[in-house]
């Protein structure tokens, strides 16, 4: 009992190491965010601003939130496919309680944000109870949110116009005097929180811990079934924030939408030096990978490059973030 | 060790920029006097949306005018649509082409246009605001009664007909469902209309539609699909499922559709004018910027085309391979 104590304590050893690694990838990753940025400045007159900075960030934060959340679960070793659909069954939930049932603001944005819980929670069960593993469990979860937004919206987007204050959450400058979107203040919020959980709490070193050695991690005690099932509930809930913060910036639900933003988010996450084989990654790394997308994105499209260039070059980069990984695991 | 990590992280960057360097290479990066207009659109990649794209191109070129043409990989990517018309208005264009995939989300980014005055040219469908100078688009409801009428003439007026409808949501898809089965209503109470199916304008999940609709309704006389995606999986379905007498009519052209209805195996489709689109969205764009009034809307037609006139000059104009 006390020899897999000790090695329970190893692997958590091993993940807090893995941390310090993992500074070097995301300052590597952060140094590429400058340089890219650097470029557009000076190939375009219009990228280096106020207005397009806070516009980059404001386009970042749908799937930065998405982003943070899937970045527990990759640690963890798992991966969620249903994040792109659950964002938009959430945002439809959310017009289902603040439309159609008419709660308040302050009711029905927690009740939208918790149905996101929900979700990763059927997730958890499912791959942690029922085993099945992580890819095909949310891939079925994916397709039952696709389903369930459109059959709760009648297929029709739902408004929030009479719902006073909602776009605010968004759109709205809560900084007085300042033109900086709540949304974005959002979205740091989420990643500090997301961050000290990770790197500081029980839920963050049990994370690392299962990602790296799962069966390390059972044998010595802990009740994996249940942590994983917490670690997806948990990631959950940056679903169902996601959900509120792509409405609340439409100032609608599209219960058509989300498909392909786990993908986005998924990239983000592996730019940012998170490992697909589970046990190291940062919410730090998480927010630059996102960002990189983002200053890519605008800045091809603020210089006018064919759109058809624009996905060849954003996949080329992840390409050389997974390479760039791989060799320094190769090194390590 | 750390040199070379370094370079293999910056590494990114480095594809990034020079694969950037290439692409720009191609386009015009020219600025100078000549009038900009950015366009952002519903779609991209599309056959229709590349049509939209040449026309706009060759117009902008014979007037000496520069445009860029972006659009999100599919119909339901609204937010996607959002971060494009901020990043085109970022530009500073002389004037904007805007196809709305949801017109209320996009209303605080045309407001700006608007501050910034940038001129607002809606096309394709409608932008359901007041900014927008005018509306260049096809009358979707029109075009699809045309299908109708064609089909119930062929028909004789009497029959089972089913639809393969692209989309529920967006205000094309529910167009030309509406513009089709009222004019069956009101026209050819002969005519029982079966509830229109879904399949994305997808051609598979459209032709998979359309064999559960052909096993269900063994007598079924005729089908319409409501876009080029959407036609193509018909075709597919109706010859998959072996069933003969199934008149199909269709919309929009493609090569898969022009050859569908060469060989008889659809009867004819309504085709929109996209490439008049195109064109006739930078000149309402230039006329715009020299502060020209325009008309509310421009109508950019339609036509209904089968085996007797796909090779007339009229036609051939409009239809894209």
């Amino acid at each position: 009992m006390t020899a897999t104590k000790v090695s329970a304590r190893e692997s958590a050893q091993t993940g807090l190491v893995t941390v310090a690694k993992g500074r070097l990838q995301q300052l590597l990753a952060f140094a590429s965010l400058i340089v890219i940025s650097a470029f557009f400045s000076v190939a375009s007159p219009y990228f280096f601003s106020y207005d397009n900075f806070t516009a980059i960030l404001f386009s970042t934060v749908v799937i930065g939130t998405l982003a943070i959340g899937t970045t527990f679960v990759i640690i963890a070793g798992g991966i969620d496919l249903s994040i792109g659909t659950g964002m938009a069954l959430c945002a439809v939930m959310s017009g289902v309680f603040l439309v159609d049932i008419g709660l308040p603001l302050a009711l029905g944005v927690p009740a939208a944000i918790l149905f996101g819980g929900l979700i990763g929670l059927v997730n958890g069960f499912n791959v942690a109870v029922l085993k099945i593993p992580p890819f095909i469990a949310t891939l079925a979860m994916m397709l039952v949110a696709q389903g369930l937004a459109l059959v709760l919206s009648d297929s029709a987007p739902i408004y929030f116009t009479d719902v006073a204050g909602y776009t605010d959450i968004s759109t709205g400058n809560l900084l007085p005097g300042v033109r900086f979107p709540n949304a974005v203040l959002v979205l740091l919020g989420a990643a500090l929180v997301a961050a000290v959980l990770l790197t500081k709490t029980v839920l963050g070193r049990y994370t690392y811990s299962i990602g790296s050695n799962e069966e390390a991690t059972a044998l010595s005690g802990i009740n994996v079934r249940r942590w994983k099932i917490a670690i997806y509930a948990f990631a959950g809930l940056f679903i169902g924030l996601a959900g509120v913060m792509i409405s609340a910036r439409l100032g609608s639900a599209q219960p058509a939408t989300g498909m392909g933003y786990e993908l986005q988010a998924i990239a983000a996450v592996v730019i940012g030096g998170t490992s697909l084989s589970g046990g190291k990654g940062s919410i730090v790394g998480t927010l630059i990978g996102a960002l990189i997308i983002s200053v890519l994105n605008n800045g091809l499209q603020i210089m006018s490059i064919p759109q058809e260039w624009q996905n060849v070059i954003l996949g080329c980069v992840i390409l050389v973030a997974v390479y760039t990984d791989m060799i320094r695991k190769k090194e390590t | 060790m750390l040199a070379r990590k370094i370079t293999a992280a910056l590494a990114s960057a480095v594809v990034a920029l020079s694969l950037a360097a290439c692409g720009s290479a191609g386009d015009g990066a020219g600025g100078g006097g000549e009038p900009y207009v950015a366009i952002v659109s519903k779609g991209f990649q599309h056959q229709f949306w590349q049509a939209v794209k040449k026309g706009a191109e060759q117009e902008a070129s014979k007037r000496g005018a520069r445009v860029t043409f972006v659009g999100p990989a599919t119909e339901q990517e609204v937010e996607e649509q959002l971060n494009m018309l901020t990043n085109a208005l970022a530009k500073q264009p002389d004037a904007l082409g805007f196809a709305a995939l949801d017109s209320k989300a996009a209303a605080p980014l045309l407001q700006q246009a608007q501050s910034q005055d940038v001129p607002v040219i809606a096309f394709d469908s409608g932008v359901d605001s007041g900014i927008p100078v005018t509306t260049v688009a096809t009358d979707n409801k029109a075009a699809a009664a045309e299908a109708a009428k064609h089909l119930a003439e062929e028909l004789g007026g009497k029959g089972k007909v089913a639809l393969v409808v692209h989309d529920q949501t967006s205000l094309s898809g529910v167009d030309r469902r509406d513009g089709f089965v009222e004019w069956m209503e009101q026209n050819a109470p002969g005519i029982t209309v079966l509830p229109a199916q879904y399949g994305g304008g997808d051609q598979l999940e459209s032709a998979n539609i359309t064999k559960s609709i052909i096993s269900a309704n063994p007598d079924l006389d005729g089908i319409y699909a409501s876009n080029e995606g959407s036609a193509i999986g018909v075709i597919k379905g109706v010859q998959e499922s072996g069933a003969s007498g199934v008149t199909v009519v269709g919309f929009d052209s493609g090569q898969a559709q022009i050859d569908a209805i060469r060989n008889g195996q659809m009867l004819g489709a309504v085709t929109q004018n996209p490439i008049g689109m195109g064109e006739r969205l930078v000149d309402a764009a230039l006329k715009a910027i020299e502060g020209q009034r325009l008309p509310e809307t421009v109508d950019t037609g339609f036509y209904w085309y089968d085996k007797s006139n796909i090779d007339d000059e009229k036609i051939q104009a409009v239809l894209y391979q």
